[in-house]
C-alpha cells in the first residue's frame, strides 16, 4: 500500500461534541495503515493531548472509577501514536501554542510538541491530503 | 419543596461517546438524586433516545478500547424505572423519523406538538437543552 502524508486539523474540545469521536476513528484508520500523520491541534483541541486529564467514578451510574472507566482523550492521543508507531507511520500532533496558554493546558501527551499557524501551513503544504474537521 | 422543573432535551448524541451518556440526562438524573422534581420531553433528534435496543460498539483508538460504551434506551428506562423521572416523547418528531410507537423503551409517553402548551402550564421551570 502506498503510503500517504495526511493532514488533519482539529477545533473541538474534548467532551464537547461528537466530531472528535469521528476524528480519532479517522485518524485509527490512519494510523494502522502506517500513513504519516500530521494533526494540528487548534482552539479547544489543544487541550486533546493536556496530561492532567482524569478519569472519575461515576455515581448517576453506581459505578466506581474501575467500572466506568471513563475515556480520556490524552489516553486516546497517546493510543493513536502508539498505533502509528507499530505499523511503521509516524504522527506529528502539534498544539497550537497560543491556544494552550489561553487554556492554561501547557503540559502535553510525549512525543506531541507546542506549535504554531506555521506548523499548520507547513503541514498543508506536505501533505497529499488535508482534512479540517471544524467547530460548529 | 423543590420547584417542578421541565426539561426538553433536543441536542442529541453530542459527546455521549466521550462522556458515556448525554450530559443532560445525566445531570437530571444527578438533580432529582440531590431533591429535584424534574421531568424529561424528548424532542427532534433527541427522540431516538427513547428507542428501545440501540447501542454503540466502544470506541477503540489503538490498543486503547473503551469498555462502558453509552446505551441511552437504558439511560431513559434507568430516569423512568430508578428515579421516577416521567420521560416524554414528541409525537410529531417521532412519525418524521419513522420511529413506530412499539420500538419506544417501555413507560415512555407521547405528547403531542399542540398538547405541548398544557404541559408546559403544569411547571414553573422549563428548561431547553
Amino acid at each position: 500500500m502506498i503510503k500517504k502524508t495526511l493532514t488533519f486539523a482539529l477545533m473541538d474540545a474534548p467532551y464537547e461534541s461528537a466530531n472528535l469521536t469521528t476524528a480519532f476513528r479517522i485518524l485509527d484508520a490512519a494510523a494502522r495503515r502506517g500513513h504519516a500523520i500530521n494533526v494540528f491541534a487548534y482552539e479547544g483541541a489543544a487541550a486533546l493531548a493536556f496530561t492532567r486529564q482524569s478519569p472519575h467514578p461515576n455515581p448517576v451510574h453506581g459505578k466506581n472509577l474501575a467500572e466506568e472507566n471513563h475515556p480520556t482523550t490524552k489516553d486516546q492521543v497517546a493510543a493513536l501514536l502508539a498505533e502509528a508507531a507499530r505499523n511503521g507511520g509516524k504522527i506529528d500532533w502539534v498544539n497550537c501554542g497560543m491556544c494552550v496558554d489561553e487554556r492554561g493546558v501547557n503540559e502535553f501527551v510525549p512525543g506531541t510538541r507546542r506549535g504554531s499557524p506555521a506548523d499548520f501551513q507547513t503541514f498543508l503544504d506536505a501533505s497529499d491530503n488535508t482534512l479540517v474537521i471544524p467547530t460548529k | 419543596m423543590a420547584k417542578k422543573s421541565l426539561n426538553i432535551v433536543e441536542s442529541a448524541y453530542r459527546a455521549v461517546m466521550e462522556e458515556q451518556d448525554d450530559t443532560i440526562l445525566w445531570l437530571v438524573a444527578a438533580m432529582q438524586g440531590a431533591g429535584g422534581s424534574h421531568t424529561v420531553v424528548l424532542r427532534g433528534n433527541a427522540v431516538n433516545y427513547a428507542i428501545a435496543g440501540q447501542g454503540a460498539p466502544g470506541l477503540t483508538v489503538g490498543e486503547w478500547k473503551q469498555s462502558q460504551a453509552p446505551r441511552m434506551d437504558r439511560d431513559v428506562a434507568d430516569l423512568i424505572e430508578n428515579r421516577k423521572i416521567p420521560v416524554y416523547v414528541v409525537e410529531e418528531d417521532l412519525a418524521e423519523r419513522g420511529i413506530a410507537h412499539d420500538e419506544l423503551v417501555s413507560g415512555v409517553k407521547l405528547v403531542s406538538r399542540r398538547a405541548l402548551p398544557r404541559l408546559f402550564a403544569e411547571y414553573e421551570i422549563i428548561s431547553h437543552w
